[in-house]
């Protein structure tokens, strides 16, 4: 029954995400509760200098910031796929596991690649 | 049929439905999670001001015990300010998108032998994947502030946590390719007579680095650098929204200092087997947990803040490599069926190697004498490396 085992499995995970989203509305329903609360033009302004900000305040992101991420992509869904290999790599055959140093060297080319490139070097 | 029973007599059958029984363990997690955090703040303000050569929080009960209750009434009190130009739903959701995974991940955590809150097949996985959500949470409290610093400093933690989720996800690869499992309750099963860190030397470092700076604790706090970007994603929040904050790295500390006591130095079953009953497994368990959370605070006294390019340059350019040539060689030993010693040597030549690369570049060199030109010194060639 795999619906069974599944639920076996995640039951007091999908449990443990109510309980804690309710735990944070509680913190904060009992915060607006318990503490005081005034409304001042001055207070709601961001926090930066004392003044009001100039210029708006979601600027452009530099582009190392995506590239980190879209190498991130990469080897995450690399680390994914490894996952059921690395479980039965004791038992596998060698073909399997040179097919694999093939992948991951494939993934290291990239990333030697990238490096060569400059992408992960953070102040060019 | 089933549940007029169990509505009737809920103390016998309790036990019996997984709804049930999953819901206790969560009520038992989440009291032991508030008290533990708790005392950590505690123990984290004595022991850094110990190291410091401070008294630390004296005036509140005896040694200060009693300062996280007060702190805990004093934040429960204080009044929220939200920014008027903060984008409500991206402000509040943030606290459920960092606190609900690390409460997550808590149930997965087989704390003895015989207590979890769920049994799981792929436990390791599920840590790791939940675990790895957190940085959603970071970006959201970035963009929901509408506030220059909170933003880059959002930005920074997504840029550092997912950085670092790679090389402690290949670590913990290493890990699973020898015991053949991704449970953590067989991972500590594994290790009855030898702990992992022996066979994993390279493992448990690039693990315990990633741990650092996935946890944003000095010096890998680059996300949230008074300094630098005044306090990061948590400029903008006061009260019970910035304490949990703060409750949620706590738990995530001690997340992954039971994962880390589990994977690599054997948990609750080296080394004294599974048979010497909960009491001992749990205070085992505890001990072990507690070596990681020293090691944290000491490594906080002790080392200056990273540059952000050095922190980066270090994920990428040395523990990944690392991670992928510890995953080869162990793929090397296990295909072919060499002796579990070969594991060892490769895995600590490896470890050597990682720490002599770090020490050659972070030594001090000797200070060179000051060239004069002029009657002003000429910039010192050389003095600063990547």
């Amino acid at each position: 029954m795999p619906f069974e085992a599944l639920l076996e499995n995640y039951l007091a995970v999908f449990l443990a995400t109510i309980v804690g989203t309710i735990l944070v509305a509680t913190a904060l329903i009992g915060t607006r509760i318990l503490a005081p609360y005034s409304k001042d033009r001055a207070k709601v302004t961001s926090y930066e200098c004392g003044m009001v900000p100039i210029g708006r305040t979601r600027a452009q992101i530099h582009v190392r910031y995506y590239l980190f991420a879209i190498l991130f992509l990469i080897f995450d869904v690399e680390a994914i796929f490894l996952f059921p290999w690395a479980v039965n790599v004791a038992q596998a055959s060698h073909s399997a596991f040179w097919a694999m140093v093939l992948f991951i060297g494939i993934l290291a080319a990239g990333l030697g690649y990238a490096w060569r490139k400059g992408v992960l070097q953070w102040n060019r | 049929m089933m549940r007029a029973v169990i509505l009737a007599a809920p103390s016998v059958d309790a036990l019996d439905n997984p709804a049930l029984s999953a819901l206790l363990g969560l009520i038992v997690i989440t009291l032991i999670m508030t008290l533990g955090v708790m005392f950590a703040t505690w123990y984290e303000r004595k022991a850094v001001a110990r190291m410091q050569q401070r008294l630390g929080p004296m005036r509140v009960g005896p040694w200060g015990l009693l300062q996280p209750i007060a702190d805990t009434l004093k934040l429960v009190s204080k009044e929220g300010v939200r920014p008027a130009s903060a984008d409500r739903i991206a402000w509040d959701l943030s606290l459920a998108a960092i606190f609900v995974p690390a409460f997550l991940v808590l149930v997965a955590i087989p704390f003895t032998a015989d207590w979890f809150v769920s049994p799981m097949d792929l436990s390791l996985l599920y840590i790791l994947a939940v675990g790895g959500l957190s940085f959603i949470g970071f970006l959201l409290a970035g963009w929901g502030s509408d506030n220059k610093y909170a933003l880059l400093g959002g930005m920074r933690a997504a840029a550092q946590l997912i950085s670092y989720e790679i090389p402690m996800i290949l670590s913990m690869l290493a890990v699973v390719m020898v015991v053949g499992s991704a449970d953590v309750y067989r991972i500590i099963l594994y290790q009855d007579v030898v702990p992992l860190i022996v066979w994993q030397p390279l493992a448990f470092i690039i693990f315990l680095t990633a741990t650092i700076a996935e946890l944003e604790r000095q010096p890998f706090d680059i996300p949230t650098g008074e300094s630098e970007v005044a306090g990061g994603v948590f400029i903008e929040y006061s009260g019970i929204r910035w304490s949990l904050f703060q409750l949620t790295g706590y738990v995530n500390m001690y997340a992954y200092s039971l994962l880390g006591a589990f994977v690599f130095l054997g948990g609750w079953e080296w080394p004294f087997g599974t048979d010497i009953g909960w009491g001992y497994q749990l205070l085992l368990t505890m001990v072990k947990m507690a070596l990681f959370i020293v090691f944290f605070l000491w490594v906080r006294t002790s080392f200056p803040r990273l540059r952000v390019d050095q922190l980066m340059s270090y994920a990428w350019k040395v523990l990944l490599p690392f991670a992928l040539a510890q995953i080869f060689l162990n793929g090397l030993v296990l295909v072919y069926d060499l002796p579990d010693v070969v594991l060892l040597a490769t895995s600590g030549g490896g470890a050597l190697a990682l720490c002599w690369l770090v020490y050659s570049v972070v030594r001090v060199k000797p200070r060179q004498p000051l060239r004069m030109v002029g009657n002003v010194p000429a910039t010192a060639p050389g003095s600063v490396s990547g």
